[in-house]
């Protein structure tokens, strides 16, 4: 299987090197498994996913967005991002356009989180355009005492 | 906030070792009224201290490299966004005027404004009759 570097200071980005790229054109994208609940690449915002012992880390990359209606649910681990950015004001009419890349409007992208996580302890931040989710990883299963009573 | 300008009239040897990094080329929206041009650019994740913009001659380069906080001992397990850094350039025609460009990064989104130069700007002119 394909493997992402670790702990580099690009690490988020996994430097893939030329090999893995080419494999990745063909398998789609390395690591997390795809889920039927998960949706494919080429949608926007991007997103990247990371993971350390403690914790698993989803950042999607959508600059521009409104943060009051930015909304992240987290249901059956699987982790819901929808936002929207309206289309700029029209200015004058005598406005005249060159290029128009910019995507506008709503967005809604789920992403399959591993098992492991601890859906009571997520929390969300929006800054400089990057809408960043951290969830913390359950424990290393301990076994529990169980009372009898 | 704005952020200032680099003009050099020397190759960008500061930039090279910079542009050997794979880049991503971010979307932009380019619009012009009878003023000046507007030029918005998609940089999520590029904090203000991390873009740079450099004019020489007529050519405009924009920078950025993505720093999103990430915690010790991250490793990536799915990326869609490959490359840590934005990069697009653009030729400005003469009749911009490159020494006022204002520009501003808020929420991942840059704003450039290029004026004209005053002379190219449309003005009324007025006739005296007589």
């Amino acid at each position: 299987m394909l493997h992402s570097s670790l702990t580099h200071p690009n690490s988020l980005f996994g430097q893939f090197d030329r090999l893995h790229r080419e494999l990745d054109e063909i398998f789609g994208v390395a690591g997390m498994p795809t889920s039927i609940r998960s949706v494919a690449t080429g949608t926007l915002p991007q997103i990247n996913v990371g993971r350390t012992s403690q914790s698993v880390e989803v950042y999607a990359f959508a600059p521009g967005l409104d943060a009051s209606k930015i909304e992240v649910t987290l249901d059956r681990g699987v982790l819901r991002l929808v936002g929207e950015r309206s289309q700029p004001a029209p200015g004058n009419e005598r406005q005249r356009f060159y290029a128009r890349e910019r995507s506008t409007g709503r967005f809604d992208r789920t992403v399959a989180l591993p098992d492991d996580v601890d859906p009571e302890q997520v929390k969300a931040s929006y800054r400089d355009g990057v809408l960043q989710v951290s969830i913390a990883r359950r424990e290393a299963a301990q076994p529990k005492r169980i009372a009898i009573q | 906030m704005s952020k200032e300008i680099t003009q050099s009239g020397k190759t960008q040897t500061a930039v090279d070792s910079a542009s050997t990094e794979r880049a991503v080329t971010p979307a932009v929206d380019v619009f012009e009224d009878e003023t000046g041009i507007t030029l918005l650019a998609d940089m999520p994740g590029v904090p203000h201290d991390q873009l740079e913009l450099h004019v020489e001659g007529d050519s405009l380069l924009i920078e950025g490299r993505v720093q999103p906080l990430t915690p010790n001992g991250l490793e990536a397990i799915y990326a869609e966004l490959r490359a840590p850094r934005y990069r697009r350039s653009f030729t400005l025609s003469r009749e911009l005027d490159t020494a006022k460009i204002d520009a501003h990064l808020k929420d991942g989104v840059l704003t450039l404004r290029i004026p004209k130069q005053a002379h190219a700007q449309p003005r009324r002119i007025a006739v005296t009759a007589g």
